[in-house]
């Protein structure tokens, strides 16, 4: 047998440069483990620092989510109005609320909330947009239309307007809201679906499949999807973002996760009634939100460079 | 010998929102078995869509296909399944041809586990011959696509195809998008692979100097229609439609006495979409005149020789 041909390997990597070349021919054809492309997407991705540092945002924000109880100073219910509204000190990092409770520990433990409600509603919203994304892609003809005309309709509504009605039919608690922000990007992920469908569907190796006798079901999960995914982890990352800011906005009118909770929209919520005498109580938490939705934007950037250069605006 | 396949007025057209597509129009030609059938043509004349057609992955538009004397046109599921066994296809694009999601190994295994022909053993002995028989190494068994160079991506795509013992292979322009050195590798395991399993091939380029050494026939389109058809040897011996002429020339010789002028045409190629009755290369055709605005017919001008044009007499004397 010939050995690699690593002149022609070079060429054709210049020549396809989506083609994710590589340099570690033999080492990736000995391997074992199941997917292949995650170790050189994972390279790509480091290559792209700022968003590293989105990642490692994200994971220090996780870890504080999890480990909360640890890294808290004080009981986040814990109220002292004799220090209410004070301002940040060596004692008080973040300073207190109108209860006098430690804002340090409620962003803390407040990281549990948003993050979690951020990753519920944007996974809800994939998984039903992929349901009738594939669902659209695959059957086609009325059962397309009538599903893009529901998208069209849904997103002719304005996000907000769409999670006060939804909210107002599910009620006001936690997993209530992860359902009212998961609606509004259903449609953007079906279009997104149906439109990467359509494109790899024009590949050779689904006329391949079909030339070989496969179903058209086993087309669609074995040879289609799987290839229309790059997209959709990227809109996927992107949109815990947005969530976690629509959460926050639900909140602040009244809607959506409510006080005592230290959801970082409650807290701005609560805050602003203190805004001149206090701002730091709408401030930091804030703060918090513009930087976990600035990390997983950055993030979103990455993976898409990563997954697939092709998608490179 | 027997003839493997027969189209009879072949049609393919697409709708599209300016009209029909006539990216097939009438296409009737036999391919013998054991043999090559080259189809040359620029590209967008149909080239593609006729080998698809053929098997079945376009539903014809008009006419017949028979395989080995019976009519294939129509088939129920069953027999599909059967027909699909028999008649594969080879792409062009080695990018695109294989799933990016799938290891070598489950490419070359699909057809044999979806067809449940074989057992589990059987399959992997088959496997490795397969990779064997096409000059893949062991090693890359569970190499993914992109990690393989376009040759040895092709090279997985015809052990792809010829995994079920097919008897009728469509390669559609396998060697066009390959760097030069690959292409008479992969042209070489193609006929290493007729000779040794009798395949029948209908062999698809725009590209004459490809199908030159390969085909035992020659069938040159031009948009849509079969505007000559002949032995191999004859066409580059006594090109006779002025399009053959036309694409003859413009191969380039290694003959350094060779006093060939390349035919520069003339006009633009028309558009396929309802195309007018005469004939389609009229526009270009340097011995264009009024009788071409006729519909063409193909005519055997020499013993098993087809030429569609009204002043083949006239102009070959
Ligand atoms: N699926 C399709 N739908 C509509 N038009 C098509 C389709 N496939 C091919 N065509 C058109 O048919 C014509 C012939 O295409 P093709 O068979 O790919 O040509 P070739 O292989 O000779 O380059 C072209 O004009 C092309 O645009
Ligand atoms: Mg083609």
């Amino acid at each position: 047998m010939p050995e690699l041909n690593v002149q022609a390997e070079t060429q054709e990597r210049d020549r396809h440069s989506h083609h994710h070349g590589h340099d570690h021919h033999e080492k990736a054809v000995k391997r074992s483990w199941k997917d292949s492309n995650f170790y050189g997407v994972m390279q790509r991705f480091a290559k792209n620092k700022v968003s590293v540092v989105g990642l490692i945002i994200i994971i220090l924000l996780v870890l504080t989510a999890i480990f909360a109880e640890q890294i808290a100073p004080y009981n986040y219910r814990r109220i002292d109005p004799a220090h209410a509204n004070q301002l940040p000190s060596a004692a008080h990092w973040f300073g207190t609320d109108a209860q006098g409770r430690d804002i340090f520990s409620r962003i803390v433990f407040g990281a549990r909330y948003s993050l979690s409600i951020g990753v519920i509603a944007s996974l809800v919203g994939t998984l039903l947009g992929i349901l009738f994304g594939a669902l659209a892609g695959f059957f086609g003809g009325w059962v397309e239309t009538v599903i893009l005309r529901i998208c069209d309709i849904i997103q002719s509504i304005p996000n907000i307007l769409l999670c006060i009605c939804v909210s107002q039919v599910f009620g006001s608690g936690f997993f209530a809201t992860a359902m009212a922000l998961s609606v509004y990007s259903i449609p953007g992920t079906t279009r997104l679906l149906r439109a990467t469908m359509m494109s790899v569907r024009e590949q050779e190796f689904v006329e391949a499949a079909k030339a070989i006798d496969c179903s058209p079901m086993r087309i669609m999960f074995k040879h289609i999807l799987p290839n229309c995914m790059a997209p959709l982890i990227v809109s996927f990352s992107m949109a815990i973002g947005m969530k976690i800011m629509s959460s926050a906005g639900l909140s602040f009118l009244g809607l959506g996760i409510q006080e005592p909770i230290p959801e970082w929209g409650a807290m701005i919520s609560a805050g602003r009634r203190y805004l001149r005498v206090a701002p730091h109580l709408v401030i930091f938490p804030g703060l918090f939100v513009a930087l976990v939705v600035l990390s997983f934007n950055l993030v979103g950037d990455g993976l898409r460079d990563a997954l697939d250069p092709k998608l490179r605006k | 010998m027997a003839k493997l396949i027969e189209l009879k007025h072949l049609k393919k057209y697409f709708p599209t929102s300016k009209g029909a597509l006539h990216a097939v129009d009438d296409v009737t030609f036999d391919i013998e078995e054991g043999t090559t059938m080259g189809v040359v043509g620029e590209s967008g004349c149909g080239k593609s869509t006729l080998g698809r057609t053929i098997i079945h992955l376009h539903e014809s538009t008009d006419g017949q296909i028979f395989y080995r004397g019976k009519d294939i046109t129509q088939v129920s599921k069953s027999e599909m399944s059967e027909l699909r066994h028999k008649m594969q296809i080879i792409f062009q694009d080695p990018n695109s041809s294989l799933n990016p999601r799938m290891t070598v190994e489950d490419t070359i295994r699909e057809p044999m586990k979806l067809s449940k022909r074989f057992s589990r053993a059987e399959i992997d002995d088959r496997v490795n011959e397969l990779m064997h028989r096409v000059g893949i190494d062991r090693r890359m068994r569970q190499a993914y696509p992109h990690e393989l160079d376009g040759g040895r991506r092709q090279r997985v795509g015809i052990a792809r195809a010829l995994a079920m013992d097919p008897e009728f292979i469509v390669c559609d322009e396998p060697v066009s998008a390959l760097d030069v050195s690959i292409q008479a590798q992969i042209l070489n395991l193609l006929q290493d692979l007729q000779r040794d399993h009798h395949l029948t091939y209908m062999f698809v380029t725009h590209d004459m100097s490809v199908v030159r050494h390969l085909s035992d026939n020659i069938c040159v389109m031009y948009l849509g229609q079969v505007v000559e058809i002949c032995e191999a040897k004859e066409i580059f011996r006594r090109p006779l439609h002025p399009y053959t002429q036309v694409l003859l020339s413009a191969i380039p010789s290694t003959d350094l006495n060779d006093q060939r002028e390349r035919i520069i045409t003339k006009g633009e190629l028309s558009s396929p979409i309802n195309p007018k009755p005469g004939c389609r290369f009229a526009a270009r055709c340097a011995y264009a005149c009024e009788k071409c605005m006729q519909p063409q017919q193909l005519a055997e001008v020499e013993p098993g020789h087809h030429v569609a044009c009204c002043r083949i007499h006239e102009l070959n004397q």
